[in-house]
Formats: C-alpha cells, sequence, structure tokens
C-alpha cells in the first residue's frame, strides 16, 4: 500500500499492480475521515455499507478484468447538492432534512458507470449559496490547514475532504466560484468547465443558467479523469453540451511555450493579499521562462461583474427554491391553509443567507424594478461576454489569483455579506460567460495557508486552460500538506 | 347612453400528445391520482425539463390553421406564482416571443360573418388538478384537499385573442369555431367535459362609439358553449348596471356560478408583470427554420370555413354549409360520397344535416353502427326526384336503410311504399271514387273548390297514400 495522500492515477496504480484492493483504498480514506471528521466536518452523510458494496463489486470486477477506466474502486466524494439515489441529499438546508432522491444525478450516475466508489455526501453552503460553508444548516467546515479558518465554499466540505486525505478526489458545483474558491482556499485543484459540459440533471438548482458541476482533486491530471468520466451531452439536460467530448487527460503536456497568456489588469492590486499577489507574480515569471507570452489584459467590465452577478444568481433562486414549500418532499410545517403551509415551511426551512438572496431575486424580478435590476444584469452579462471575447482575440488564456485573499478566520465575514461576496471577484466573471477555468495551488502564505492561481479560458478551450494548469502545477510544485493532525503523514498508508 | 360590450377570449387546449411537454409521463385523463408522474413534472430537486417536439410540431400547425405568423425563434419564460398544484411554484410559458402571433379566424353565425383577430398562441404546461373531499366537496367547504399530479405538465395551448367581439352570442360562436378548428387539425379532441379545452372571457363595456376600453373583467369556470353565452351575457348585465347606477367596475378574475347563472368575484386581478416573468435559464432558445413550418403546414387538413365556401360553391344552402362544414367527419365523408355518386348537392346536405343526424341521435349511435354509405343517399334523393316515392316515404325508406333492411328500393319495394304513378291505373282509381261520390263531385261543379281536397283524399286512402298526388291532382282536373 502506498503512503501519503494518493492520486487518482497512483491510486489506480497500486490497485492494478495488486499493491491494493478498493476495499483496501476504501478503508484506509473512511479511516481518515473518522480521524479528521470531528474536527473537519467535511461531510454531512457518509455512506459506510453503499461505499463498501461499491468498493466489494470493483474488487470483483477489476479481479475479472472488467476495468471500468481510471475511477474505477477509486473513493470519490459528492457535494451534497448533487441527488443520490436512494442517499440523503439535503443540500445543508434544513427544508430538505431526510431528503432522499428516487434517482441519481447524471454526474452521480456516470461515477458510478465508471466504477467510481461514492464514499458520501459533502457539506456545502446552504443551497451553494455562501463562500465559506459557514451557511450549512448542519455546522461548518474547517479548512484543514488551520482549522480557525473557512475552507471557502460553497464546495468547502469537498475541498477539505480531497485536502485532508478524506476522499481521493471530489465532485464540486460552481455558480460564482463555489469549485475555485474553496480549491484555492484548501491547496487543492478545482475546475469549473464550460456551461453545459457537465450535465445539470439531478445537481439541485441554484441559478440554473450559471451552476456547473466539476471535479475537486490533488491535481490537474485528476481532475482531467474526473471531468472525462462526467463530461458528455445528456438528453435530461436541455442546456447540455451535444458535442464531442475532447480527450482532456491527453493534452496535459504541451506546456505552454508560444501561449499567450493575459494578466487581468482588474484582478489585482488594492484589496489582494500582497503575498498573493506576490506569489501570482512569480508564478507568471516563471511561465514566461518557459515560453508563454504574458500580456496585460483590461476587462473594465470585470469590475461590476459581480454586482451583476449578485442580481441574476438571486432571481434565478428566487425561482428555483419556489419548490421548496412543505406540499411534496422535505420539512412540512401544516399550517391551517396550504399557504399558510408554504409560508411557514419556508420561514422554518431556509437559512438567513438563502433567505436574502430569495428576497434579492424577488425584488429584482418585480413589477417596476425588473429593468433596472435584473434586465440591466443581463445587459451587463452580454456585454462581459463580448468583452471576453474581445480578450481571446488577442490571448489564449487569462490568469489571475482565484482569490484576492487567502483562508479567512470562521465568523470573520459572516456579518458582513459584501466582504463575503469579495470573495468570489475572480471567479464570478467566468460564470457570466459560461467559460471554463481552474484554480491551481502555488503556493503558501507566510501564515502557512494555501494560495491559487486561476486560469481561465474560451468556451470549450478546456485542453489549452489544462495545458497550461498542469505546467504551472509542475513549475509551483505544490508538495505542502495540511498540518500533520489533518494531513496523512508521510509513511503511514494514505 | 347606449354601452358596446368588448369581448376577448382567452382559450386553453390541452395538447393530446403521448408524452408531456417536459417529461416523458403519459398523457392521461381519468386514471388513478398521481400514477403518471415523475421526477419532472412533480418538480424534485434537481430535475430539469426538455421540451416535447411533438407540441411544439403541433402548436405550429395550429398557428397556421389559425393565421398566424410563426416567429423565427421562440422563448420560454418562467410565470411565477405559488399555488399548492404548481409543483414548482412557477410555470413553464411564455411571455415577449410566442410561437405564434397576429392571427385571425372567420367565424359566422345565422345572420352575421366577422372576422376575429389572434394576438398570439403559446405554449406552456398544465398545471395538477386539486381535488376538494369531504364536508361540502367545493372550495370553501372541504376537509382537505388533495392534489394529483397526473395533469401537471401536459402541453397547454393558450391561444388569445384580439377584444374584436361585441356580444355573448358572436363570443359563442368565435368559440365555437375555434373548437372546431382545434379538433380539425388534429392537435387536440378539446372535450369541454374533460376540460382538454377551457375558454376564458374577458369583458369590459364602453359606451358606443368610444375608442377607449373600459376596465375588464375576467371570467372563468364556463363548462360548456352555452355558459359561455350566458356568463358573458350576465357579466355586460352587471357591469352595465354598476355604469348605470354611478359605480365602477373594479379589475378582477370572476367565477361563474352556473346553477345561481351569476358571477362571483374571487379576487383582484394581478398584473402580469406581478408574475416576475423571466427566462426560463434551463431552455435554450427554440429557432424554427423553413423546414419546421413547411413540414407543419403539410399536416394542415382542410379547415371549417373554407370548406364551408366550398360546399356552399356545391350548391348547399348555407346554412346547411355551415353545420355540415363542422360536423364530424364521418358526416361530411357521407355527404361527400353521396354528390360523388351522383346525389343532388342540396338534398344531399339536406338528408345529412338533417334526417340521418336526427336517426343517429334518436338511435343513440354513430354512424359507423348503422349500414350507411354516400350510394344510398343518392339512390334516395333519385327516388324523391323521380317521384319514386313521397317525402314521406323516403324517410321511411331511410329507416329502413339504416335498421338493416336493404338498399332503398328493396326497402321501398317491402315496404310497399313506391308510389303509384302508373296513368291508366290511377284514372280507373279516380273513376271509382267519382262514382263513389256523386254527392261531392255535384259540390264541387257548382263551384265549392275545397271538396277537390277531399276527393284527392280519397284516392290516397285508397292506395294506402302510394299514390302520386301531382298525378292524381291531373286527372282529377281533368274528368272534373
Amino acid at each position: 500500500m502506498p503512503s501519503g495522500p494518493l492520486s487518482i492515477g497512483a491510486a489506480g496504480a497500486a490497485l492494478r499492480s495488486g499493491e491494493a484492493t478498493a476495499v483496501e483504498l476504501l478503508a484506509a480514506v473512511m479511516s481518515r475521515a473518522e480521524m479528521t471528521e470531528s474536527e473537519l466536518h467535511c461531510y454531512l452523510n457518509l455512506d459506510r455499507e453503499g461505499a463498501m458494496a461499491a468498493a466489494r463489486q470493483a474488487d470483483r470486477e477489476l479481479d475479472r478484468g472488467e476495468d471500468r477506466g481510471p475511477l474505477h474502486g477509486i473513493p470519490v466524494a459528492v457535494k451534497d447538492n448533487m441527488c443520490t439515489r436512494g442517499l440523503e441529499t439535503t443540500c445543508s438546508s434544513k427544508i430538505l432534512a431526510g431528503y432522499r432522491p428516487p434517482y441519481d444525478a447524471t454526474a452521480v450516475a456516470r461515477l458510478r458507470e465508471a466504477g467510481a466508489v461514492i464514499i458520501g455526501k459533502t457539506n456545502l453552503d446552504e443551497f451553494a449559496m455562501g463562500s465559506s460553508t459557514e451557511n450549512s444548516a448542519y455546522g461548518p467546515t474547517r479548512n484543514p490547514w488551520d482549522t480557525g479558518r473557512v475552507p471557502g465554499g460553497s464546495s468547502g466540505g469537498s475541498a477539505a475532504a480531497v485536502a485532508a486525505g478524506s476522499a481521493i478526489a471530489a465532485l464540486g458545483s460552481d455558480t460564482g466560484g463555489s469549485i475555485r474558491q474553496p480549491a484555492s482556499l484548501c491547496g487543492v485543484v478545482g475546475l469549473k468547465p464550460t456551461y453545459g459540459l457537465v450535465s445539470r440533471y439531478g445537481l439541485v438548482a441554484f441559478a440554473s443558467s450559471l451552476d456547473q458541476i466539476g471535479p475537486l482533486t490533488r491535481t490537474v491530471g485528476d481532475a482531467a479523469l474526473l471531468l472525462s468520466a462526467v463530461a458528455g451531452h445528456d438528453p435530461a439536460d436541455a442546456t447540455s453540451y451535444a458535442g464531442p467530448v475532447p480527450d482532456f487527460a491527453g493534452s496535459l503536456d504541451r506546456g505552454v511555450d508560444g501561449l499567450r497568456l493575459g494578466v487581468v489588469k482588474e484582478l489585482g492590486g488594492d484589496g489582494y493579499q500582497p503575498e498573493v499577489s506576490e506569489t501570482t507574480g512569480e508564478m507568471l515569471d516563471k511561465l514566461a521562462a518557459q515560453g508563454a507570452e504574458v500580456v496585460e489584459v483590461s476587462l473594465p467590465l470585470f469590475e461590476v461583474a459581480l454586482s451583476a452577478y449578485y442580481l441574476i444568481a438571486p432571481a434565478e433562486c428566487s425561482a428555483n427554491l419556489a419548490r421548496f414549500d412543505g406540499m411534496r418532499y422535505g420539512l412540512s410545517i401544516k399550517g391551517s391553509t396550504a399557504s399558510a403551509t408554504m409560508a411557514g415551511t419556508r420561514a422554518e426551512g431556509f437559512g438567513p443567507e438563502v433567505t436574502r438572496r430569495i428576497l434579492l431575486g424577488t425584488y429584482a424580478l418585480s413589477a417596476g424594478y425588473f429593468d433596472a435590476f435584473y434586465g440591466q444584469a443581463q445587459r451587463v452579462r452580454s456585454l462581459l461576454q463580448a468583452e471576453f471575447d474581445e480578450a481571446y482575440r488577442k490571448v489564449d488564456v487569462l490568469v489571475s489569483p482565484t482569490s484576492p485573499t487567502t483562508a479567512f478566520r470562521l465568523g470573520e465575514r459572516t456579518q458582513d455579506p459584501l466582504a463575503m461576496y469579495m470573495s468570489d471577484i475572480c471567479t464570478i466573471p467566468s460564470n457570466l460567460s459560461g467559460h471554463p477555468a481552474i484554480s491551481v495551488p502555488i503556493g503558501l502564505d507566510s501564515k502557512h495557508l494555501p494560495i491559487g492561481f486561476q486560469v481561465m479560458a474560451p468556451a470549450l478551450g478546456e485542453q489549452v486552460m489544462m495545458a497550461v494548469a498542469a505546467e504551472v502545477e509542475r513549475l509551483a510544485g505544490f508538495d505542502a500538506l495540511p498540518p500533520p493532525a489533518l494531513a496523512p503523514p508521510p509513511g503511514v498508508p494514505l | 347612453m347606449k354601452w358596446e360590450p368588448v369581448i376577448g377570449i382567452e382559450v386553453h387546449v390541452e395538447l393530446d400528445t403521448d408524452s408531456k411537454m417536459f417529461c416523458g409521463c403519459r398523457v392521461s385523463f381519468g386514471d388513478p391520482p398521481n400514477t403518471h408522474v415523475c421526477p419532472v413534472c412533480l418538480a424534485l430537486p434537481g430535475s430539469l425539463p426538455v421540451p416535447n417536439r411533438k407540441a411544439i410540431e403541433r402548436i405550429i400547425r395550429l398557428g397556421l390553421a389559425l393565421n398566424c405568423r410563426i416567429n423565427p425563434g421562440s422563448v420560454f419564460h418562467r410565470k411565477n406564482y405559488y399555488y399548492a398544484d404548481l409543483p414548482k411554484n412557477y410555470q413553464i410559458s411564455q411571455f415577449d416571443v410566442p410561437v405564434c402571433v397576429d392571427g385571425w379566424l372567420d367565424v359566422e353565425s345565422d345572420d352575421s360573418r366577422f372576422r376575429v383577430g389572434i394576438e398570439r398562441v403559446h405554449m406552456e404546461e398544465d398545471t395538477g388538478k386539486s381535488v376538494h373531499v369531504g364536508e361540502g366537496g367545493r372550495i370553501h367547504s372541504a376537509a382537505e384537499t388533495l392534489v394529483d399530479f397526473n395533469r401537471a405538465g401536459t402541453p397547454l395551448v393558450e391561444i388569445v385573442s384580439r377584444p374584436d367581439l361585441r356580444s355573448a352570442a358572436d363570443a359563442r360562436t368565435y368559440a365555437q369555431e375555434l373548437r372546431a378548428v382545434v379538433v380539425e387539425t388534429g392537435v387536440s379532441d378539446a372535450r369541454m367535459e374533460r376540460g382538454s379545452i377551457r375558454f376564458d372571457a374577458n369583458v369590459s363595456i364602453r359606451p358606443e362609439g368610444s375608442p377607449e376600453l373600459g376596465v375588464k373583467v375576467e371570467i372563468k369556470n364556463m363548462n360548456s358553449f352555452r355558459s359561455l353565452e350566458r356568463a358573458i351575457r350576465s357579466e355586460i348585465e352587471r357591469q352595465t348596471a354598476l355604469i348605470t347606477a354611478g359605480e365602477r367596475v373594479v379589475m378582477e378574475t370572476r367565477h361563474w356560478d352556473e346553477e345561481g347563472e351569476v358571477t362571483h368575484g374571487m379576487r383582484t386581478k394581478e398584473g402580469s408583470s406581478d408574475y416576475r416573468y423571466f427566462t426560463e435559464p434551463d431552455l435554450a432558445p427554440m429557432v424554427f427554420d423553413g423546414s419546421w413550418v413547411e413540414e407543419a403546414r403539410s399536416h394542415l387538413p382542410e379547415l371549417p370555413a373554407l370548406r364551408r365556401d366550398r360546399y356552399r360553391g356545391m350548391g348547399v344552402k348555407p346554412a346547411a354549409a355551415r353545420v355540415l362544414a363542422s360536423s364530424d367527419p364521418q358526416l361530411r365523408s357521407l355527404f361527400e360520397e353521396a354528390v360523388a355518386s351522383g346525389a343532388d348537392a342540396v338534398a344531399a346536405g339536406n338528408w345529412v344535416t338533417g334526417e340521418v343526424t336526427a336517426s343517429l341521435r334518436r338511435r343513440e349511435v354513430s354512424l359507423e353502427d348503422v349500414p350507411l354509405g354516400g350510394e344510398q343517399i343518392a339512390a334516395l334523393t333519385r327516388m324523391v326526384s323521380e317521384g319514386r316515392v313521397s317525402a314521406s316515404a323516403a324517410r321511411e325508406v331511410l329507416e329502413g336503410v339504416m335498421n338493416g333492411e336493404g338498399s332503398p328500393s328493396e326497402v321501398a319495394d317491402r315496404r310497399n311504399l313506391l308510389q303509384l304513378s302508373d296513368r291508366t291505373a290511377l284514372e280507373e282509381l279516380v273513376q271509382e271514387v267519382m262514382a263513389a261520390n256523386p254527392e261531392a263531385v255535384e259540390r264541387y261543379r257548382s263551384g265549392e273548390r275545397k271538396v277537390r281536397g277531399f276527393l284527392v283524399g280519397q284516392v290516397m286512402r285508397a292506395t294506402s297514400g302510394r299514390a302520386d298526388p301531382r298525378a292524381v291532382n291531373e286527372i282529377l282536373t281533368a274528368r272534373l
């Protein structure tokens, strides 16, 4: 059994060489979870029985030579806003306490089809609304690098689990940065694919035009493997991309020679932690030394992207979350009339941030305000897309920090929603444009907290984006681990 | 002052596609509750809609039948409101870019012909059905309300007319014509009693000649054409009385009470923007290239208005042409076969819309249950025009044919219904009758002309009514 935190690639090699079985891999990951969960709370629900059955099946199949590919027998965690058949799916909300979906999300079904072992459901900000995982109705997740700090969010549980080794890889969802920002704060790789590349069927919707499922992994290569397993057309999602899925894993080694990298002028300077800016600058120098042409690019509308996002996302959420009314499933606070039941259930079931966004979105769509708010935000969105298109005529990819700061303290921003919203300033534009983006860890700040580097690409530009990301990963040589109590120490299995 | 009603009609039609609008569940009626449901039409978390191609094809076909322009692209919107039978608490509908716009329908009744503008025809989904149980079973007195989601997500087309109607009777005629078009195009069975076609009316009144529109009231819950007409009439009266008394009409939705024959206020009408419409992000905009429209056009049948004109061109009387053009396809083909077999169009039209329809109704059967074809109608009309049977005997022949007693001539023969028109035999008969009634003959000859009717009647009686009355008259006149 190899030691240290494993990548999908390394774990897969161990499975196929006979060094380890899927059951042993799962046991090791589960024992990491047992050791760290009381401290970190990455999981809302560990599916010990289901995972063990899947691991046994993987072993039987691999013994028979039925190899389903790179994910076969690999323990993977799933964010708890993706439906898992018969397994509680709560979105970290009281309103869905005890809810067991009758079907698997397409991404989950594809994971199972690929032979992955689903360990459990990870914690998130309620309905994926937040940047710290503190908005979970079931308590926050803590950052393995410093348990006094947040893991980022909303996919904080998935990011922290991968960082702590209680999952080899995980699925998250990204509406405004919810994969990339926690990946950055937890020192792992997080990738948001092109909108439509991964089916949203079974992902409990937050903002339908922005939501996208993607991988959180230890390496860029792992992200490519996990993405390949879940990407591709799904007839159940009318916004799903119908074209062929590129070979993500096969194009990681091209390097950056001859590529033009655009540094986004608006994503830096005031408000950015100096160590984040410095480390980002050093990485740009290293990339230039490898033959990349590094140029500054200005996208002025990035300054208003956050405002547009906080109208569009809440507007869509106000309709998407209307179905939670206590009538058919989940929490139901019975009132004397149907509307009293709906009102009572929603008042009791939704936390303050979700309530805030529903109110914001309802307001933005209301008569007399629509044009000034939602309509205006949609116009900004179109203009921003045009600005991106213009930039991509000049450069192959855009780069920036993933987050203006490293992990912040629990409670530090909970009383100041605007400060919290600023955590996603670098990540939101790619959601508005529907473009892919990835965060790669490139170093630590003076507090020993990870710093993430973001690479953005045009629609379906995953291959060039991941080639740059892989080079960033190689150049950073990031092999730091969270403190020993919370990271799998070298020399101990996993 | 004279008041003029201004009426617009909104029609909801459930398309009878095999599956629902946004999922694969079967479209059903009358099945046990909640047996045709899935994560999508129950709005389970994470589920997504996928549009039904067949439904889109049908709405385009219907739009063409209503002379609409088909937008080159069309967009779904979310219409947000909370209701227990609306699973998502928003309805996927259309807002500013519906599939079909700017059409019209030509309508005619006994005393008027007019054109009604069609503002739009858009695609949406139906809601579930609330079932009030226990206690009074009515909405306000029920102990419990249950929801059946079988209907939720059924493809629903809304046809919005322009406010072109000016009377309750015209509104009814328009509704009937529209239903005929819906049935004709094959997009829905449009059965009012099942709710697969539903009519709402927007009614306002204004001083006659005024270009301004009055405050409009929406009336709902009319379950027959008759109640549609009565509800509109009652609403016009209510509004006129209000305004005449110096009061104001309030913009609201009112419910038609069939037994009380009045409308009851339900709620003040929400302005359309209170539904917080916005583009449905789960569905990409639809793009219709020419082939979609051409394909739909190729499925367009002959529509009632055109058929009416064609029948009229064949010589059928206007009223019969109208009835025939909107009658069921079996009756129409009976008529057309009769004409093809040589029947006079006027006579065939009268037979099919008259006696045949009445007899089927008496028998409570449909045409396919009786052995009656176009050739027999043609034979029957020939027998009448050639004077071989009388008009009343012809009706009996028809009954016999419909009973399965044989062809018209066989029935006439067996039932002894053929007219006696053999001149020699009739002259003998007349001679006998005159001999037996010398007094009557005398009275006639002395100027009492009406006695002739008595003599004709005697001849008819002697032949059990089979004598050709025309021939009898001629002979009598000559002899007297």
